[in-house]
C-alpha cells in the first residue's frame, strides 16, 4: 500500500535520511522506533509530504507521492496525521475541530460531519466534549480529539508521530488504547513511537532506525528478543535495564 | 479658556462647513476612518505576501515596508503632493494626497504587526490544518488569521491610534483638519495658545480614548463568545468538581 523506494533527504551536508526502503501493507501496523535524532519523525513526515525528499520516491497505493503533478492536499485528506503536539485549532471547539476538513475539504454537509464527529467522538470516548474548548481539555482529551479529527477524513492509512511523547504518563494509556482499537478494526499504521510496550502488543512489523537508515525491520516477538542487528541489540538491552 | 471654546467650537468640529468647506475634528475623523478602511485590508494584503509561498511576493512586498517604514511621513506626504504632478502632470488635491501617503505608510506597519502576528502562531498549527488536505488560502482563512488576529489586536488597535494621531499631519499641507483649524484659530485669537492647544490635545485624546474603549470592548466580547477565558475556566472546573 505504502512503499518507500532509495528515499534520501539531507540538511546541508547532514545526511537525514539514508537509502530507505520499505514497505507497509494494507491493514499492518508498523512501528517505527530508534534513539532520538535517528531520523523517525523526518521519515513519516516525508509520507505526506510535510518534509520534502531529495532522491529516491515514496508511493501511497500506486501515486507518486512527492511527484510535482501530484495534487498535494487530495493526497493529504488521505493520509491521517497525528502530531506530539496535537495541533487542535484553539479558537474552535472540538466538534467544529473535527468538522472543519470533512465540509471544507471533501464538501460534507454540516449536518453529515456533526453526525460523523459525535460517532467518531464516542469511539475516542469523548462524546460530552463535542462543545469544549480545546485548552478545556487535558493531554491525552486532546490528542484524542486529534485521533478523532484525522479519522473524520476517512483515510485508508494514519500517521503518528510520537502521539504519547508530550503526555503525562497517566495518559498515556488512553491515547493507546485508542491506537490500539483502531488497529484492532484493520487500520493501516505507521507509528513513531517510545512505546515499546505498544510495539510489541500492536505492531505486526518494527522498523529501527539510527543515523537516519532502518537497521532492522523485523516481526515485534524477534524483534525484542533476538534482534540481528548490533545497534538494535544494544537498543533493546538498554531497554531492559 | 470656555470663552475660547464657545466662539471657536463649530470651526474646531466641522470648519467652515456648510458655507465652506468642511474640516476641524469631522475631517480627522473621515481621514482616520477612510485610512483605517484602506490601510487595514492593504496591510493584510501585504502581510499575507510577506508571509508567501512566493519569493516575488515575499521580496517585493519587503522592499515597499522597508521604504515606507525608512522615511520619515512628513517626506512623503511632500512627495505625494509636490512630487507626483511634477512626474504625473495632474494636480493631487492636499486630501487626496495626505489620504493616500496615511494609507501607504500605515499600511507598512499594520503589515508587520500582522506578520508578527502570523509568525508567532506555533507552526504545528499550519502542518495540522495542511495535513487534513486544506488548501493554503483555507488555512490561511480559517485557521491562521482567526487566531493571529484576534491575538494581535492590542497591536493593531495601537496602530490604528497612531494613525488618527498621523493625520495633524495633514497640517504641513494645509489640509484644514483638526491640527490645522486650531492653529488657524490660534493665529487669529494671536493670544490664547495655552488654551488652544490645550483643547486641540484634548480633542485628539478624546477620539483616540474613545476608540481604546471601543475595541477593548469588542476584545472582551469575542473572547467571551469564542475563546473562553482563565476565569470563565475556573467556573467550569469548579462546576465539574
Amino acid at each position: 500500500m505504502l512503499a518507500l523506494s532509495k528515499v534520501n533527504k539531507w540538511y546541508g551536508n547532514y545526511h537525514a535520511l539514508v537509502d530507505i526502503t520499505a514497505d507497509v501493507q494494507r491493514g499492518e501496523v508498523v512501528v517505527v522506533c530508534g534513539p532520538s535524532g535517528s531520523g523517525k519523525s523526518t521519515l513519516i513526515r516525508t509520507i505526506n509530504r510535510l518534509e520534502s525528499i531529495h532522491k529516491g520516491s515514496i508511493t501511497l497505493d500506486g501515486t507518486d507521492v512527492h511527484s510535482k503533478l501530484q495534487n498535494v492536499n487530495k493526497l493529504r485528506s488521505r493520509i491521517g496525521f497525528v502530531f506530539q503536539q496535537f495541533n487542535l485549532f484553539p479558537h474552535l471547539s472540538v466538534i467544529e475541530n473535527i468538522c472543519l476538513a470533512p465540509m471544507k475539504v471533501l464538501g460534507k454537509s454540516k449536518t453529515e460531519a456533526r453526525d460523523r464527529a459525535a460517532s467518531l467522538l464516542s469511539r475516542v470516548g469523548l462524546a460530552n466534549k463535542a462543545d469544549a474548548y480545546p485548552q478545556q481539555l487535558s493531554g491525552g482529551q486532546q490528542q484524542r480529539v486529534a485521533i478523532a479529527r484525522a479519522l473524520a477524513m476517512d483515510p485508508p492509512v494514519m500517521l503518528f508521530d510520537e502521539p504519547t511523547s508530550a503526555l503525562d504518563p497517566e495518559m498515556v494509556g488512553e491515547v493507546l488504547s485508542v491506537m490500539k482499537s483502531l488497529a484492532k478494526d484493520g487500520m493501516t499504521m505507521m507509528c513513531v513511537t517510545h512505546e515499546m510496550g505498544f510495539a510489541r502488543e500492536v505492531s505486526d512489523r518494527v522498523w529501527f532506525m539510527d543515523k537516519g537508515a532502518i537497521l532492522e525491520s523485523s516481526d515485534p516477538d524477534t524483534f525484542f528478543t533476538n534482534p540481528e542487528h548490533p545497534r538494535a541489540k544494544s537498543f533493546i538491552s538498554d531497554l531492559r535495564h | 479658556m470656555f470663552e475660547v471654546i464657545e466662539t471657536n467650537a463649530r470651526f474646531l468640529l466641522i470648519g467652515s462647513y456648510p458655507n465652506g468647506p468642511l474640516g476641524g475634528l469631522a475631517l480627522t475623523l473621515i481621514l482616520s476612518l477612510l485610512g483605517l478602511a484602506l490601510a487595514f485590508p492593504l496591510g493584510l494584503m501585504l502581510a499575507l505576501c510577506r508571509v508567501a509561498p512566493f519569493a516575488v511576493l515575499r521580496i517585493v512586498s519587503g522592499i515597499f515596508v522597508y521604504v515606507m517604514r525608512g522615511i520619515p511621513l512628513v517626506m512623503l506626504i511632500f512627495w505625494s503632493y509636490f512630487l507626483v504632478p511634477r512626474l504625473t502632470g495632474h494636480a493631487v488635491s492636499a486630501f487626496t494626497a495626505l489620504l493616500v501617503t496615511l494609507v501607504l505608510y500605515q499600511s507598512a506597519y499594520l503589515c508587520e504587526v500582522i506578520r508578527a502576528g502570523i509568525d508567532a502562531l506555533p507552526k504545528g498549527q499550519f502542518e495540522a490544518s495542511r495535513s487534513l488536505g486544506m488548501t493554503y488560502g483555507q488555512t490561511i482563512r480559517m485557521v491562521i488569521l482567526p487566531q493571529s488576529l484576534f491575538n494581535m489586536l492590542p497591536s493593531l488597535l495601537g496602530q490604528f491610534v497612531g494613525l488618527v494621531k498621523d493625520t495633524s499631519i495633514g497640517y504641513v499641507i494645509s489640509v484644514n483638519e483638526l491640527t490645522f483649524s486650531a492653529q488657524q484659530i490660534n493665529n487669529s485669537l494671536l493670544t490664547r495658545p495655552f488654551e488652544v492647544f490645550f483643547l486641540l490635545a484634548l480633542t485628539y485624546f478624546v477620539v483616540c480614548f474613545s476608540l481604546t474603549a471601543g475595541v477593548n470592548f469588542l476584545e472582551r466580547r469575542i473572547s467571551r463568545k469564542s475563546v473562553p477565558t482563565n476565569a470563565a475556566l475556573e467556573v467550569v472546573n469548579a462546576s465539574a468538581v
